[in-house]
């Protein structure tokens, strides 16, 4: 996000201004194409009529942002009442995203601690550990947790045969199958910015706090947290996002009753019953959404770069 | 040493080791309550190890160390009554320049408006004030430095470790801090232990010295003794300049020793505990402690040919070959009168000294 340097003048800085522009077009080429006229496309079919059987009918209306908030009752021409029902989803996917987060975190910072403490050698093995399950595609890997999850499956199993329970826990098909399946999915994404930020700190620090009578918990708080917070931050908006709009952990995972966003979106555009209009109007939604959290990264980033 | 002096910190039998290598080994020393003590020696001899290990960042593998007579090697560092001056500074980026200084303080329990208030004093010690607001990546080297130094002195510790705190600022900045930082210890009256590799700057500012190579003490003395008595090769060679002549010492008589170098060249000198007769053992001389001459005098003189006058600013250095000898260098002072002494190259000339200008090395 760091501009360019353009301080002009000499004909061979204006040399590479050009090259640079030439350099950027295949990158913008991409983003064009595949970003920006897919978003269009999505803004012009949220706001026209659906046809059923999918598609859409090119008459422009509001009914799909109409249809997200209220209800009109059974034939559409009741007095509109706020519903709740799409507001819920999206709520308990932000809760659920927020908590497989939260977990990551949790989990994520002390990992990543560890490998950035490690000698400089054994560093990349670790890393390399971490994204090893990334070689699995994450629809099998997300099948194998509801394997390893279910009532009768390895880890109840273990757990019974040690005598910790007396039952199976029921896991799958609740929200916190949904947490683990997410949080399990994007873990790598909170451990390597992480592992970034706590490599460049300077552990000098925090033998000059211990100096200076601090203990090691307020020297975490004190000194290292506010010191690698663009990484933690990085790690938490690159777990957030794709788990608000996850499908696979909740469908698998979830079960029917726990339905996330993604799904709701999913199932716009799949089959029969879909909305294409509805689906692109709870995209947009979710964008927004996604949107006003990457602003806020945003700021904090150029903040923190103000400090340093 | 006086009974009255009393001792801040004791380094009893103290021994560091990583694995197999021995980076201490058994050094005892101990300094005295309101003293500006240095260790001194080239990278890698230990020094900074033993401050570490006084600051509690590093195990003691054997040995004690004592605080006031208090035991303190099991101490974790942010149990120990003693501040350290990192040698990179290591202030935090994300705090001002006044929390920076007021943060030992917050953790020693004074209040955030005791902590600023203190720090703001520290601040002016340093002569800061100004800058109190800001961040430290805002502020040149040498005010980083002086905030470092501000933040370890606020909360009153009871010795003041240094670790090389001069090494990053260039040469100007240095002396004048060098200067600065003495004053500051005579002020607080704090014990400083100062940790360097430069020995122009230890013998600046020090009360003592402490002269460390390959995890060993060499010496242990006040600046004027290590520069003028130095106990053996490397202290002789590594503070300052030195001519080192091998001597074989035919009698001793008197506390004078009689010796000759290479070529017959006889000289007389202070005798030294542990050197005997029949030794074969070095002898060290300053340069500026040889006088050039055109003719003997009646006390020691070496006979030698000029090969190299070397102009050096505050002095003029003569390097000659002494006759069927070693080579020797003199530093005459650029003075009128010095100048009058110089002899040209080629020339033949005379090396005068006076008995107790040489100094016989033990090893």
């Amino acid at each position: 996000m760091a501009g360019g340097a353009a301080s002009g003048g000499s004909a061979a800085s204006d040399t590479y201004k050009q090259a640079r522009h030439w350099l950027l077009m295949p990158s913008w080429l991409v983003l064009g194409l595949f970003v920006f006229a897919p978003v269009c496309v999505m803004v012009i079919y949220s706001f026209l009529t659906k046809e059923f059987r999918g598609g859409v009918i090119w008459e422009p209306t509001l009914t799909a942002y109409d249809q997200f908030f209220f209800d009109r009752g059974l034939f559409g021409d009741s007095d509109p009442v706020l519903q709740w029902t799409y507001i819920g989803i999206f709520w308990r996917s932000i809760w659920q995203a927020g908590l497989a987060t939260i977990l990551s975190l949790v989990i994520g910072f002390p990992t990543a601690y560890f490998i950035a403490t490690r000698p400089a050698k054994t560093r990349a093995l670790w890393v390399f550990l971490v994204t090893i399950p990334y070689w699995v595609n994450l629809l099998i890997r997300t099948v194998s947790m509801k394997f390893l999850l279910r009532d009768e499956g390895p880890m109840n199993d273990a757990l019974l045969s040690v005598g910790l329970i007396g039952e199976p826990l029921q896991i799958v098909n609740t929200n916190l199958a949904v947490q683990l399946g997410l949080f399990y999915s994007y873990l790598p994404f909170m451990v390597l910015p992480i592992y970034a930020s706590v490599e460049r700190y300077n552990f000098a620090m925090s033998e000059a706090a211990a100096d200076l009578y601090a203990t090691k918990w307020t020297t975490l708080r004190r000194i290292v947290l506010p010191a690698v917070k663009p990484g933690v931050i990085a790690g938490c908006v690159l777990v957030f996002v794709p788990s608000l709009g996850a499908f696979l952990a909740p469908d698998l995972l979830g079960g029917a009753k726990n339905f996330m966003i993604g799904s709701l979106i999913e199932d716009q555009f799949k089959g029969n019953a879909g909305n294409w209009p509805f689906g692109a109007a709870a995209s947009m939604i979710l964008l927004s959404m996604v949107l006003v959290v990457l602003i806020l990264f945003a700021r904090q980033q150029r903040r923190a770069e103000a400090v340093t | 040493m006086n009974d009255n002096v009393e001792i801040a910190v004791d380094v009893r039998d103290a021994i560091k080791r990583y694995g197999d290598f021995t980076a201490l080994q058994q050094i005892s020393l101990s300094i005295r309550d309101n003293e500006f003590f240095t260790l001194l020696g080239p990278s890698g001899c230990g020094k900074t190890t033993l401050l570490r290990m006084i600051a509690g960042f590093e195990d003691v593998t054997e040995g004690g160390i004592y605080l006031f007579g208090d035991e303190i090697k099991t101490l974790p560092p942010h149990k120990r009554p003693v501040n350290t001056v990192f040698q990179n500074y290591a202030l935090f980026p994300h705090m001002t320049v006044l929390e920076n200084v007021g943060f030992g303080l917050e953790m020693k329990g004074s209040s955030r408006k005791d902590a600023a208030k203190r720090a703001a004093e520290m601040l002016e010690l340093v002569q800061l004030s100004q800058f109190a607001k800001r961040k430290p990546a805002q502020l040149s080297g040498g005010q980083q430095q002086r905030v470092a130094l501000a933040r370890a002195l606020a909360p009153s510790p009871k010795v003041l470790l240094l670790d090389e705190p001069l090494s990053a600022l260039d040469l100007k900045l240095r002396k004048a801090m060098q200067i600065e930082l003495k004053h500051i210890q005579r002020e607080t009256g704090i014990t400083f232990i100062f940790v360097t590799h430069d020995q122009e700057e230890a013998l600046t500012m020090s009360d003592r010295i402490a002269v460390m190579s390959a995890g060993e003490l060499q010496q242990l003395g006040a600046p004027r003794d290590i520069y003028e008595l130095p106990r053996n090769m490397f202290v002789a060679d590594f503070i300052g300049d030195t001519n080192l002549l091998e001597v074989s010492v035919d009698k001793i008589e008197g506390g004078r020793a009689q010796c000759h170098i290479g070529g017959g060249h006889e000289l007389i000198c202070d005798a030294v505990d542990g050197v005997n007769v029949g030794a074969k053992v070095h002898l060290s001389v300053r340069p500026e402690r040889l006088v050039l001459s055109d003719q003997a005098s009646d006390g020691n003189s070496l006979k030698g040919t000029v090969t190299e006058n070397i102009y050096i600013g505050t002095d003029i250095s003569t390097m000659l070959d002494l006759e069927d000898g070693p080579k020797i260098t003199v530093r005459t002072s650029n003075t009128e009168r010095g100048n009058k002494r110089l002899i040209q190259p080629g020339s033949p000339a005379f090396v005068n000294m006076e008995a107790g200008a040489a100094r016989l090395l033990v090893d």
